[in-house]
């Protein structure tokens, strides 16, 4: 009952600040709507039995990511001179979101098997989990860290491309 | 009920993608765009009870800082040179 509560509160929240994200002015507040969502759905997934995962998305994304883009607000901190926070889209897109929403309510709603309580009970087991990963999935994985590596080349890259005209 | 919040979501992170002029604003809602479809696979991973979903999951958390790891010194280098946040300043850079 109680986990039931807690789990709309946590998507409540999150949508609340989803939705925040969008009308807010500076991109230091966007940032940490964004984190509260994160740490909202990072509640979620503890509810669902997810815990891996959620320990995983406050590491990574809280930690991480959201770290290194609030560094990068700082250390850009540039004045708007522009007032308009929106750009011209901003009825189309309203308009192709109502759309795409009912499109994908209609499809949802029509075609989406109903889960059976009985898989809906059955809990995340994490030894199943980490077999499957290095022993099924191996190529992804592999994959991964090629996909990290070429990042990383191409982060190096960018940054001294930037720094050739400055000497 | 949680796959209409992953898809709200992503659909939120769509138009803030579309209707935002600030970069890094930008980017932050392909951030919650990313969120929404790992709510979604993990939400059908506990419908299904397979391990698929889950690695999936990880393998969209690599992505993601990847791609911030990219965009984000992408985005230094822009705004060093011209000093403006606002995406409708770049338009030269249109091919």
């Amino acid at each position: 009952m109680i986990e039931t509560l807690l789990l709309y509160l946590f998507a409540g929240s999150a949508l609340v600040a989803a939705a925040l994200m969008l009308v807010l002015q500076h991109p230091m507040r966007v940032a940490l709507a964004l984190v509260a969502v994160m740490l909202s759905l990072a509640g979620v997934y503890a509810l669902l039995g997810v815990h891996v995962i959620a320990v995983f998305q406050v590491l990574i994304y809280v930690g991480a990511v959201m770290v290194f883009i609030v560094y990068a607000i700082m250390l850009l901190d540039v004045r708007e001179h522009s007032v308009r926070r929106f750009s011209a889209w901003l009825v189309p897109g309203i308009a192709g979101l109502l759309v795409f929403l009912a499109i994908v309510a209609h499809g949802i709603w029509h075609d989406l098997p109903v889960p059976s309580a009985a898989a809906a009970g059955t809990r995340f087991n994490l030894n199943e989990f980490s077999r499957a990963f290095l022993s099924d999935y191996w190529l992804h994985f592999e994959l991964t860290s090629v996909l990290l590596v070429a990042a990383i080349v191409a982060a190096l890259a960018v940054l001294k491309v930037g720094r050739r005209p400055h000497g | 009920m949680l796959i209409a919040v992953a898809m709200a979501l992503f659909a939120l992170g769509l138009l803030g993608v579309i209707v935002r002029r600030n970069m890094l604003v930008m980017l932050m809602c392909m951030e919650l765009m990313l969120n929404g479809v790992n709510l979604s696979l993990v939400t059908f991973a506990q419908q299904m009870s397979s391990a698929a979903g889950a690695v999936l999951v990880f393998l969209v958390f690599v992505v993601a800082t990847a791609e911030i790891a990219i965009a984000i010194p992408i985005v230094l280098l822009l705004v060093r040179r011209k000093h403006v946040m606002d995406l409708g300043a770049y338009a030269d850079l249109k091919g």
